[in-house]
């Protein structure tokens, strides 16, 4: 395997020092924090930065908290091990912790970081639709100060946010959730997480107590797209009915209708919206069934 | 670029100039002389060089030399207990764990990793916590029974 070229290393104490960092050195230079796409990109597809700026050492950018007003809060800097094992997250959105899960190796999520997962905007990232679903905001910070974006709005192309180069992803937040939201994420990956994402499907709704009905549905795709999209009009097609199976398997086709996958190496476009339609029918279905209580259950429930 | 870096390797400081650049993979074996850790895809795929950072398993190929001023780092040769082999090593020589034994050093230490949190592992736990662990000689049922006998050994001496 190729080794990387020399660059120029930072280890910034603040945010405001980092983003300094950035405008002074000018282009060529990256921001790293767990290093499992910077590394490899250097590696493996030639990046070869002037400079790079490790975040590591800035204060307060890791950890889960539950705000005051219900939201829950996760640092850049988290891991996706932390997020998939933390109780907070386990307990309020499994279907999160899930999909945090199927990144890699244990080994990998020890390093892989929700900030990167997000500051590299791949196609497939597997946090990127549960977070969408969960219609979680995205803090900006940079040299002109602080913004808030929902990070439906983050990602603009494969590699490329609405981030300005002198700014970091410090944390995304969830808003506060009913009682009764349900949710399902599901990788569609022959080998499973240590592959990337031949298709995401993640779907989050409030169930109703009684009667199955849907409301507050958000649907969102990944890896079928130049970024994670929401499938808006099968959320319509689900927001405010009855659940069936029959509805479920609408969703999925309209959802398909709605993806805009390509063909590449891993699969073709076509494949790729098949699996759209089977995959978000079942992500509806297993929302609603409740979340799985173990790993195992939950590869091999099929609806 | 060159950084002076000190930190902790199998519980004795090292303090040293690197370049930034340099793998941790490349710094124990080239550098430091500790071959045990093993280069198998160099794009963290295979797990063969696995290591302990801050406690943790990651994969020693994709952490820059650059990061590691204060880490703590334990790598293969740190796995014995004294003179004695760790549970796990014992039962993998036991248990035919290794063929080619290329993957070892990195099954050992993932294996040990799930160990120190469950010592009781079911089999599915064994094969989730290693599926980042590739074996080419396609040797997994040892290993999986060379982990659950490491278990049970390591339950045994706590009832001690």
């Amino acid at each position: 395997m190729k080794r990387t070229e020399p660059f120029d290393f930072y280890q910034p104490a603040t945010l405001q020092e980092a983003s300094r960092l950035l405008k002074e050195n000018g282009p060529g230079g990256r921001f790293l924090a767990g290093g499992t796409d910077l590394v490899i990109a250097l590696k493996e597809k030639g990046l070869l930065p002037k400079y790079v700026v490790d975040l590591k050492k800035v204060p307060g950018l890791a950890g889960i908290r539950e705000n005051t007003d219900g939201s829950i809060t996760i640092g850049a800097l988290t891991t996706m091990r932390e997020i998939e094992i933390s109780p907070l997250v386990v307990q309020k959105y499994p279907f999160l912790a899930q999909s945090a899960a199927e990144v890699g190796s244990i080994q990998i999520r020890n390093r892989a970081t929700v900030g990167g997962n997000m500051a590299n905007a791949t196609p497939s990232a597997d946090t990127a639709p549960a977070l969408i679903a969960l219609n979680a905001a995205a803090k900006i910070v940079g040299l002109s100060g602080a913004r808030t974006v929902a990070l439906e709005e983050f990602f603009k192309a494969p590699g490329q946010t609405v981030m300005s180069a002198d700014e970091i992803l410090t944390e995304v937040t969830i808003p506060k959730t009913g009682p009764r939201l349900v949710g399902e994420y599901i990788k569609f990956s022959p080998r499973e997480m240590m592959d990337l994402a031949y298709v995401g499907v993640a779907v989050v709704y409030n169930l109703g107590d009684k009667v199955k009905k849907c409301d507050g549905v958000r649907i969102v795709l990944g890896a079928v797209a130049p970024t994670p999209i929401r499938a808006k009009r099968a959320e319509a097609a689900l927001e405010g009915q009855t659940l069936t199976e029959a509805l479920a398997e609408k969703a999925g086709a309209i959802a398909a209708e709605e993806s805009k996958p390509i063909s590449d190496v891993r699969s073709s476009a076509e494949y790729r919206r098949a699996m759209v339609e089977a995959m978000t029918k079942r992500a509806v279905l297993n929302a609603a069934a409740g979340p799985a209580t173990a790993w195992v259950e939950r590869r091999d429930r099929r609806y | 670029m060159n950084k002076k870096i000190q930190f902790t390797l199998n519980g004795q400081s090292i303090s040293r100039e690197v370049p930034v650049h340099r793998l941790l993979l490349d710094l124990l074996r080239d550098e430091i002389g500790m071959t045990g850790t093993k280069e198998g895809c160099g794009t963290g795929d295979c797990g063969a060089c696995t290591v302990y950072l801050n406690g943790k398993p990651v994969n020693s190929c994709l952490v820059l030399s650059g990061e590691l001023d204060g880490a703590e780092i334990v790598s293969i040769e740190g796995l014995k207990i004294g003179p004695e082999l760790h549970p796990i090593q014992k039962t993998f020589l036991q248990d035919g764990g290794a063929q080619c034994g290329y993957c070892t050093p990195g099954m050992l230490m993932m294996a040990k990793a799930l160990l120190d949190e469950n010592h009781d592992p079911s089999e599915e736990d064994i094969r989730y916590a290693l599926s980042g662990n590739l074996c080419r000689c396609t040797g997994y049922a040892k290993i999986i029974e060379a982990v659950q006998d490491a278990a049970a050994m390591l339950r045994s001496k706590n009832v001690q």
